[in-house]
């Protein structure tokens, strides 16, 4: 074949990019979204008019959503952190524990070192899984037992209490800005930064080839151990906000804050396209499907589904995602050899 | 033959060594390359090629010898630097990202940044479109580089390689997955590289192949650089000749002239698409058939589908006159089929077990009493297994994975046997044994050749097929290209036959 003959690729039309946006899966996401919501508000008003329905309808994914990104960035790298909620546990405790020990302390200095605090024991899963090079599974799985040991051996049968905080810090978990949710409005802002970061920088789309091949990553002369280093610190700074987020939202605070959100924060970030096997997903993605969850728990009680179906429905919802992702993947596959076999044929 | 100072040479390897453990891969490299030419590198299976790329590629650290690039001496400790040097490598299973973008795969790791560190994807996406145009291959852009032809995931690597703007550009193996007009259009490329003044290295066991594309062709042999000369000065003959070069010095315990039985195993026209393409040949009591090639051939695959590993779709494997079905081993093994295959720690033994459930376990059945085995029975069989072969372990409880690759093959030849096979289907029987065990397993084979048994061989060495066969079938690129009594069986005539068409006789 000579240059001549060569057929010059198209740039994107607006149509293809339309079809486009309609074939992705935060697309059926917020449909689904909206579905729940309408569903739920037509069984009772309340669900998203309501004076609280609506603020609650924005500011309890928010703490979820911060988790099903952390977790995104290291799924992508076909990695996962199940310690994320025994990180979250400790930095919400540490946040009240500062407040009580140095009163004086202002709140962004609180603030910032709990979230440093996060990056630590980030960092820690980090070293362990790229120097060490155990599976991430085992390694967070260790962590995620160990955080919560630390974290048992540190309060105790105690807890933060709301006379322990100061007011204006117990006001964050609930005030708003415009209508809407401060804790929200947080949420979003690290949904925007890591959506950019993965999206559109060297360190991000490099975690994506990372996830896709690693022995590719390799032989492209990418520094691979450094990325996943760096995935895991992002997914503990990211726990440590949320640990604050937690804190300032429910203000109790025990040894057992936050136990379970590591899976739920897997889930959304599958239920939003994250591919367990690496490489593919987007951070929206995630985001959404952790919004998908934690407004799909809320329906549910309202639609008049019982406590035993409301889990089993989130467990659907996961294997259905993955299901449609397997039979998409099958069908692309099939798709993309029927091409070739006509190209070829076509040349012959 | 160019000088170190000529300007044209761009990149010169001198007596460079590589050592993994005991084995020594490369013993001495060299190679020069000038710029505007393709220069050919052959040899045989295990000549040092791909370890001489892959210190090229910066893949392996040498442990001697000299790399030099425009004349400087170079040391490369990563892929990344030997890609900032500007040398590209296209392996023959080229690396893609699965889940990325073609135009993300192109320029991964190297992105074009905007003022703000930010990827810039319109200018990778133009960039893309330029090199495939230039290329004259119509490969979308924004597709994602799964289900990518083998061809197309090489035109992507080459474009890769020409936006590198690579100065030296290393093939190995391009063309062995590739359909007629994918290689002309690779060479059609391949050829307008070499004119803008690159150099190009192009690996390939196809002698026709190289003798159309190449200006000058390097022979490496054992580990060892063999000669340099310009293609016009060649005839393939001759390139054959310098690759198999060497003589059978080791001795085989062969017994030559035993009486040969009834036919056996009968093969006819055995087909996979994409691996094998109507094989059939025979095999007799009392004969060892080798089966020759290079790796990759389709050798292993024929084996696995006769002893019902793998699957084919067309073609029929009789036994014993009985027609075996397709796919299925417990047929074969209770048939009287045995299959020692190519990779014994992962498919031959059970690495974790000791060794005496090792040797038992196709004996299952027949040990079993009321579906249970007992340690005592299983011991009984075991040692008197372990004796006849001289497997060499102290302790039939000793975990099979921590014996020796002599005493490992030993023990999944004594398994088979313990089933009382008629049909041994051995694949590369002495891969990675040390010389002294390797007289022993072929001793082995030449005695149950000698009680009545069938052998099929697979090798790789030539030495061992011509040594050890009366029968020699060649095989290349799924189809069996030369069928040797043991008589005709020279190191050259099977070469020729492995590496090239007209070699059919």
């Amino acid at each position: 074949m000579s240059a001549a003959t060569a057929t010059r690729v198209p740039s994107r039309s607006f149509g293809t990019r339309v079809a486009d946006l309609l074939k992705r899966r935060e697309t059926s996401v917020v449909i689904a979204i909206v579905v729940v919501v309408a569903l739920a508000t037509s069984v009772n008003r309340s669900f998203a008019f309501g004076s609280d329905g609506f603020r609650n309808l924005l500011l309890t994914p928010s703490l979820l959503v911060v988790l099903s990104v952390a977790q995104a960035i290291v799924l992508i790298s076909k990695n996962v952190d199940l310690s994320v909620s025994a990180v979250l546990g400790l930095t919400a405790y540490a946040t009240g524990d500062m407040f009580t020990l140095w009163p004086s302390l202002p709140i962004p200095v609180v603030v910032v070192l709990a979230i440093a605090f996060g990056s630590v024991l980030g960092a820690i899963n980090g070293l362990l899984v790229s120097v060490a090079r155990v599976p991430a599974l085992v390694i967070t799985l260790g962590t995620l037992y160990i955080y919560r040991g630390m974290g048992i051996a540190w309060v105790g049968s105690g807890h933060i209490n709301p006379s322990d905080v100061p007011n204006s810090f117990e006001r964050l978990g609930v005030a708003s800005v415009f209508g809407i949710p401060i804790l929200t409005l947080v949420a979003l802002a690290v949904v925007i930064v890591v959506a950019y970061v993965m999206g559109s920088t060297r360190s991000g789309r490099e975690l994506y080839a990372i996830g896709s091949d690693e022995d590719a990553a390799d032989l492209y002369g990418l520094r691979v151990r450094r990325r996943v280093f760096f995935a895991f610190l992002s997914s503990g700074t990211l726990a440590g906000l949320a640990g604050v987020m937690y804190a300032a939202r429910y203000v109790m605070v025990d040894s057992q804050a936050g136990a379970g959100l590591e899976l739920q924060a897997v889930a959304g970030a599958v239920v939003g396209g994250v591919a367990i096997a690496g490489g593919s997903g987007t951070v929206l993605g995630a985001a959404l499907g952790a919004v998908l969850l934690t407004t799909i728990a809320r329906a549910l009680p309202i639609v008049g589904v019982p406590d035993f179906w409301q889990q089993a429905v989130v467990g659907v919802l996961i294997i259905a995602a993955i299901v449609l992702d397997k039979v998409l993947a099958i069908r692309n596959v099939r798709r993309l050899a029927a091409e070739r076999e006509r190209q070829l044929e076509g040349v012959a | 033959m160019a000088e170190i100072d000529d300007p044209s040479v761009v990149l010169q390897l001198r007596d460079v060594r590589k050592v993994f453990g005991p084995v020594v891969a490369l013993a001495h490299g060299s190679l020069t390359l000038e710029t505007g030419s393709i220069h050919a590198l052959l040899g045989e299976n295990g000549a040092g090629k791909s370890t001489l790329v892959k210190i090229v590629a910066g893949v392996y650290h040498r442990d001697a010898g000299e790399v030099l690039l425009d004349g400087d001496v170079v040391d490369f400790r990563s892929t990344a630097e030997s890609k900032d040097a500007g040398i590209a490598v296209i392996y023959q299973e080229p690396t893609l990202f699965p889940d990325l973008s073609v135009t993300e795969n192109l320029f991964m790791g190297r992105q074009p940044l905007t003022s703000l560190r930010r990827v810039d994807h319109a200018r990778m996406r133009a960039e893309a479109v330029a090199l495939f145009d230039r290329l004259g291959v119509p490969i979308d852009p924004d597709r994602l580089a799964m289900g990518l032809s083998i061809a197309d995931q090489q035109v992507i690597e080459i474009a890769k390689a020409i936006s590198l703007d690579a100065k030296v550009l290393i093939m190995d193996e391009p063309t062995a997955a590739l359909s007629g007009h994918e290689v002309e259009r690779l060479f059609t490329i391949a050829r307008q590289l070499r004119d803008e003044g690159r150099a190009l290295v192009f690996i390939s066991h196809r002698l026709d192949e190289v003798f159309s594309l190449c200006d000058t062709i390097t022979v490496m042999r054992d580990g060892e650089y063999i000669s340099t000369g310009r293609t016009a000065d060649l005839t393939p003959a001759e390139v054959v000749r310098l690759m198999v070069g060497r003589e059978i010095s080791e001795l085989f315990p062969k017994t030559e002239g035993l009486p040969v039985g009834d036919v056996m195993l009968e093969v006819e026209g055995l087909t996979l698409p994409g691996s094998f393409h109507d094989v059939s040949f025979q095999v007799r009591a009392g004969e060892i058939v080798g089966l020759a090639g290079l790796v990759g051939a389709g050798r292993s695959e024929v084996a696995r589908a006769v002893f019902g590993v793998d699957r084919y779709s067309a073609g029929t494997v009789r036994f014993r006159g009985e027609t075996m079905p397709v796919g299925d081993t417990s047929a074969s093994i209770a048939a009287g089929m045995a299959f020692v295959p190519e990779d014994r720690r992962r498919q031959g033994l059970i690495v974790e077990m000791g060794l005496a459930r090792n040797l038992t376990l196709v004996l299952r059945r027949t040990l079993e009493r009321f579906g249970l085995i007992t340690t005592t029975r299983e011991y009984t069989t075991a040692t008197e297994w372990a004796k006849r072969l001289q497997v060499k372990s102290g302790d039939l409880d000793s975990k099979a994975g921590t014996m020796s690759g002599g005493n490992q093959q030993k023990s999944v030849i004594a398994k088979w046997l313990a089933t009382d096979p008629t049909l041994l289907i051995i694949d590369e029987p002495t891969r990675g044994i040390d010389v002294g065990t390797k007289s022993e397993v072929h001793r082995l084979l030449d005695e149950l050749a000698g009680r009545g048994i069938a052998v099929l061989m697979i090798s790789s060495e030539l030495p061992e097929v011509l040594g050890m066969s009366d029968r020699v079938l060649v095989m290349r690129e799924g189809e069996i290209t030369a069928r040797l009594d043991r008589a005709e069986a020279t190191q050259e005539a099977v070469m020729m036959a492995a590496t090239r068409h007209e070699a059919v006789a």
